[in-house]
C-alpha cells in the first residue's frame, strides 16, 4: 500500500509543472493543457485526502471538478477557434481583444 | 509541457492522465478512475488534439522571444512554489491528522453513486445545467462567423 504522502507529493509536483507551463508557454492550447494538469493534481490530492478520511465525498467533489473542467475546456477551445478565425495567429501576448 | 510541439505535450498529457487513473484505482476509487479515463483521456484529449490539428499552422513560437528574462525567472519561481507546497503539506495540519479509519467499502461505484444521487443530487443537477450552458455557448461561439 502506497502511503498518502506520496500521492500528495505527486500532486504538488504535477501542480507545479502546470503552473510553470502556464507561466512559460505562449501558446494558449498548451496553457489550457497546463490548466488541465493543475485541475488533475487538485483532484488527486482531493481523492488522497478523502481516502485518508475514509469517505467517498471527496470522489463526488472530484467528479464535479472533472465536469467543470470539461465545460471549461469546451468553452475555451471554442473561444480560441473564434479568435483564430479573426486573427490567423495564436499567441497570448497579442490577445487584448477581449478587454473592453 | 516544455516540448515545442504541442501535440507531443498533448500525448504526454494522455500518458499522465492514464497514470493518474491508475493511481485512483490504487486508492480504491474505481468510479473516478473510469470517469477519468472516459472524460479526460477520451473526450477532453480528443478535443485538444483536434484543436491542435486545426489551429496550429506548422511551426510556432519562433523568432525572438520578448519574454526571455521572464521565462528564465519562471523556473526558480516554480521550484519555490513546489518548496512551499511541500512545506505546507509537511506542516502540522496534514501530518497530525488522526490515524485513518478502516475504509469500510467507501469509494466503490455503489457508494459513490448513492452519494451522487442522494446527498449531492442538487449539485449534480446544477452540473448538468452547467454542461448544457457550455454546449449552447460553444455552439453560439462557433456559429457566429459562418453567417
Amino acid at each position: 500500500m502506497v502511503p498518502e504522502s506520496y500521492y500528495t507529493a505527486l500532486s504538488a509536483i504535477l501542480f507545479t509543472i502546470g503552473v510553470v507551463g502556464v507561466l512559460v508557454r505562449r501558446n494558449p492550447l498548451v496553457i489550457f493543457m497546463s490548466i488541465e494538469l493543475m485541475l488533475n493534481a487538485a483532484n488527486l490530492a482531493l481523492v488522497a485526502f478523502g481516502h485518508r478520511a475514509g469517505t467517498a465525498d471527496a470522489q463526488v467533489l472530484a467528479f464535479f471538478v472533472m465536469t467543470v473542467a470539461a465545460a471549461e475546456v469546451a468553452v475555451g477551445l471554442a473561444i480560441l477557434v473564434a479568435i483564430f478565425r479573426l486573427r490567423r495567429r495564436l499567441s497570448v501576448d497579442e490577445l487584448s481583444i477581449m478587454r473592453w | 509541457m516544455l516540448r515545442r510541439n504541442p501535440i507531443h505535450g498533448a500525448l504526454f498529457l494522455v500518458v499522465n492522465l492514464g497514470s493518474v487513473a491508475v493511481l485512483y484505482l490504487l486508492l480504491g476509487a474505481e468510479f473516478l478512475a473510469l470517469a477519468q479515463v472516459i472524460i479526460y483521456a477520451g473526450a477532453i484529449m480528443v478535443l485538444f488534439v483536434f484543436a491542435i490539428m486545426v489551429l496550429i499552422p506548422g511551426k510556432e513560437e519562433t523568432g525572438p522571444d520578448p519574454l526571455r528574462s521572464q521565462r528564465l525567472l519562471a523556473l526558480p519561481l516554480g521550484a519555490l512554489l513546489l518548496f512551499e507546497i511541500g512545506l505546507i503539506l509537511h506542516s502540522r495540519v496534514f501530518t497530525a491528522a488522526p490515524a485513518p479509519p478502516p475504509p469500510t467499502g467507501a469509494g466503490g461505484i455503489e457508494s459513490v453513486g448513492r452519494l451522487l444521487l442522494r446527498d449531492y443530487l442538487f449539485p449534480f443537477e446544477v452540473t448538468s445545467v452547467l454542461l448544457l450552458a457550455a454546449l449552447v455557448g460553444v455552439l453560439a461561439l462557433a456559429k457566429r462567423r459562418v453567417g
